[in-house]
């Protein structure tokens, strides 16, 4: 479990880091997290040599690798500023391993210094913007699938409901097993496929049988996993970003 | 049923199997779900994380003391007249305990639950040596009838539906076959008693060791601990070095996270405290107790600061319970005593990460084994640990260490490195997508197998905040339409 956090007051300027998936796949989402944030009136620098946090070659067991690439994120952020990053996956690997990673070498207290300015969009949206929201679309039941990494590593499980819940027009549906993993688990997707294809199948099934048009996720890999099962399926059930579907409805 | 047999060698055959099975799939799944909702209901009015913190601890101090703690136990067990002998591994614990039969011409050994004894299979051993040896776990005698290995290591039989229940017991001891599972929990209990009055010795587990005052605790349900620990007039209790706690007031907390953690219970129906053999004067009890002490690769795992904690477990069970992966794919899949995350984390040192490379791997790390630890082991990380160690990047300190390392897997994750720290190739847009995708491991193809591939964004964030921020100077505006 993550240590109980102070929250600093909103503060003038964040950096954001925007992760290689979203940089990749889901630029939208990254975009709509810096909007609501600017539209929280907070500055938001965008370190241009941002690359990826290192995750993958870091559960992969390949941790030289993993380090280098860590290192080359933690001079980005050389002012006092939070870190704000849209994944609970990411956000877990640079607040909770980037420590573990360093421990005992040159970069230690860079590292430590990034790794507590560390906060998960939602966390920040919540608990230092508290951000109030007018919602402005149309009545949708929808399914929040919080990522076990925002889920267990940062403990953010009530964070993105939270702020679905601020949606007037939103109905919350309660799935099955809703802290149950999606099956993405990175490099497990492809190394463990059948198992990873069953997890994601159950997963789908739920948020369908929950009757949400449509899931919410604060993390793009299981957006990719279980958004792409349902469109394999040819089924309905859309996913989005939690940072698109707030900006979408609000602005 | 056919006999089956497993092996982690066949991890992904057998997960194929197990996921395509759809009796294993309801089996597993109906059994996960009623015994984690018995446990988050069983621990709703405690203050779960102080407990954890607490369990945790009382394990820690146990293993940072645990050489001096293994010979205050020895020490005090022999003071109370229970025999020690230590065994390097699992074939001279067997030799071990062969030998105190033979010196009582044994024929019959009856067995509680040990999970020990199945790592280093003693039934095979004693029988190879003309000596039966009965299991009286309900689940276990199931398992043993149906000429398997246990599922799971708090209820064997878990894989095991009623209707299969009943066919192999009417199989095998000629009961009626019935739905009715007081019908046959009588049957075999009928079965066992006999077996038990006839038995020259038994064999049990040992959840927790005493040091300071030399008792050694066992936990069931089923009496059948009790019998097999009072009834023949040997008791042979063989466990793992690990097991060991410094102090008696140690065991309470860690009796009420291993009943709750594993079964929902708040009390197991049976705790027994061996603390001798039978007195002077006294009726009952065996007359000679034995202890036997098995390290089987425990003290390679303890010198290592970040391994030693694979040795805190308690043997709860909760971490199957909880896994997705052990739900769908069930116990018999990993093809090793343990399985599941602790299995996976203790597999590999007991057999080497030759044998057992695929399950370091087998989680999404998804984390509900290590939220629900009642000692708070670090399972993911433990996991990603010997994932270093298969890849060659560890320390070395597992049997096997690098065995998974590939030339063409290395050079990919050096190339991933190279472009994550040269953000000037990173930006280079559809192209880099391109490469990335090259980067993947080979086995990039399942994933449409299931789900339709993402597309890589015809702009990346970096170009899209490099825009937004033309746009903000021409505009000097804040409030903007989504393009």
């Amino acid at each position: 479990m993550t240590p109980v956090k102070c929250y600093p007051p909103k503060p003038e300027k964040v950096y954001f880091f925007g992760t290689c998936l979203i940089d990749l796949f889901y630029p939208e989402a990254g975009m709509d997290a810096i909007r609501l944030l600017e539209r929280e009136g907070v500055e938001v620098l965008f370190p241009e040599d941002q690359t990826c946090c290192g995750q993958p070659a870091y559960t992969s067991g390949y941790h030289d690798e993993a380090r280098a690439v860590a290192a080359a994120q933690l001079g980005l952020f050389p002012e006092p500023w939070p870190i704000v990053v849209p994944s609970g996956s990411c956000g877990g690997m640079m607040r909770k391993h980037y420590p573990q990673l360093f421990a005992g070498t040159d970069l230690e207290a860079q590292a430590n210094d990034v790794a507590g300015r560390i906060h998960e969009l939602t966390e920040f949206l919540v608990h230092v913007c508290h951000l109030q929201l007018e919602d402005r679309g149309e009545p949708e039941k929808v399914a929040m699938h919080t990522s076990c990494s925002a889920r267990r590593e940062m403990g953010l499980a009530e964070t993105g409901p939270a702020l679905l819940g601020q949606l007037g027009g939103v109905e919350l549906v309660e799935q099955e097993r809703a802290a149950e993993c999606c099956g993405f688990g990175g490099t497990f997707s492809v190394r463990h496929p059948e198992i990873s294809g069953a997890m994601v199948d159950d997963k789908a099934k739920a948020i369908e049988a929950a009757g949400a048009a449509r899931f919410v996720t604060s993390d793009c890999g299981c957006m990719m996993n279980i958004g792409g099962r349902f469109e394999q399926q040819k089924k309905a059930v859309k996913g989005e970003h939690i940072a698109s579907y707030l900006w979408r409805r609000t602005s | 049923m056919s006999v089956q047999t497993f092996t982690p060698r066949e991890f992904h055959r057998q997960a194929h199997d197990a996921l395509g099975n759809p009796q294993i799939r309801a089996n597993f799944r109906k059994a996960m779900d009623g015994l984690m909702t018995k446990r988050r209901d069983v621990f709703s009015d405690w203050d779960l994380e102080t407990l954890r913190e607490l369990g945790a601890n009382i394990r820690l101090r146990a293993l940072a003391k645990l050489p001096d703690l293994l010979e205050q136990l020895e020490a005090n067990c022999e003071a109370n007249g229970i025999r020690v002998h230590w065994a390097e591994d699992g074939d001279e614990a067997c030799r071990i305990i062969r030998g105190i039969c033979d010196s009582h011409g044994a024929r019959s050994v009856i067995k509680g639950k040990s999970m020990v004894s199945e790592e280093m299979h003693l039934n095979a051993h004693l029988e190879e040596a003309g000596i039966e040896a009965l299991e009286s776990d309900l689940g276990e005698y199931l398992v043993q009838l149906n000429e398997q290995t246990p599922s799971h290591i708090i209820m064997p039989a878990i894989h095991l539906n009623t209707d299969e229940i009943s066919e192999i017991l009417h199989d095998k001891t000629g009961t009626e076959r019935s739905r009715d599972v007081d019908y046959m929990t009588a049957a075999a209990r009928a079965q066992l008693r006999e077996r038990f009055m006839a038995a020259d010795v038994g064999v049990s587990g040992v959840n927790f060791a005493v040091a300071e005052t030399g008792t050694l605790c066992l936990v069931e349900n089923e009496g059948n601990g009790r019998m097999t620990t009072t009834v023949p007039p040997v008791h042979i209790a063989v466990t793992g070095i690990e097991k060991v706690v410094e102090h008696l007031r140690d065991v309470p907390p860690l009796y009420a996270l291993l009943t709750r953690s594993a079964t929902g219970q708040h009390v197991t129906t049976y705790f027994n405290m061996i603390s001798s053999p039978r007195k002077e004067g006294e009726h009952d009890g065996p007359k000679e107790v034995h202890l036997v002490l098995v390290d089987s690769g425990r003290s390679r795992i303890y010198q290592d600061d970040e391994l030693l904690d694979t040795l805190r477990c308690i043997r709860c069970g909760a971490c199957m319970n909880h896994c997705p992966v052990y739900t769908r794919v069930g116990g018999h899949t990993y093809g090793t005593t343990y399985p599941g995350p602790i299995g996976s984390i203790l597999s590999p040192h007991l057999m080497g990460l030759e044998e057992t490379k695929d399950l370091p791997t087998a989680s999404s790390l998804c984390g509900a084994c290590g939220e629900v630890c009642p000692v708070k082991i670090p399972i993911p990380d433990l996991l990603v640990r010997l994932r270093r160690e298969s890849v060659g990047e560890g320390r070395g300190n597992v049997a096997g260490a690098g065995v998974k390392r590939t030339r063409k897997e290395a050079a990919a994750w050096k190339g991933f490195e190279w472009m994550a720290t040269h953000p000037g190739v990173w930006r280079s847009g559809t192209a880099l997508a391109g490469k990335l995708q090259a980067l993947m491991p080979a086995k990039l193809a399942p994933w449409t197998d299931y789900r339709t591939a993402p597309k890589p964004a015809r702009a990346s964030l970096h170009a899209l905040v490099k825009q937004h921020r033309r746009r903000q100077q021409t505009d000097g505006s804040e409030g903007e339409n989504r393009s």
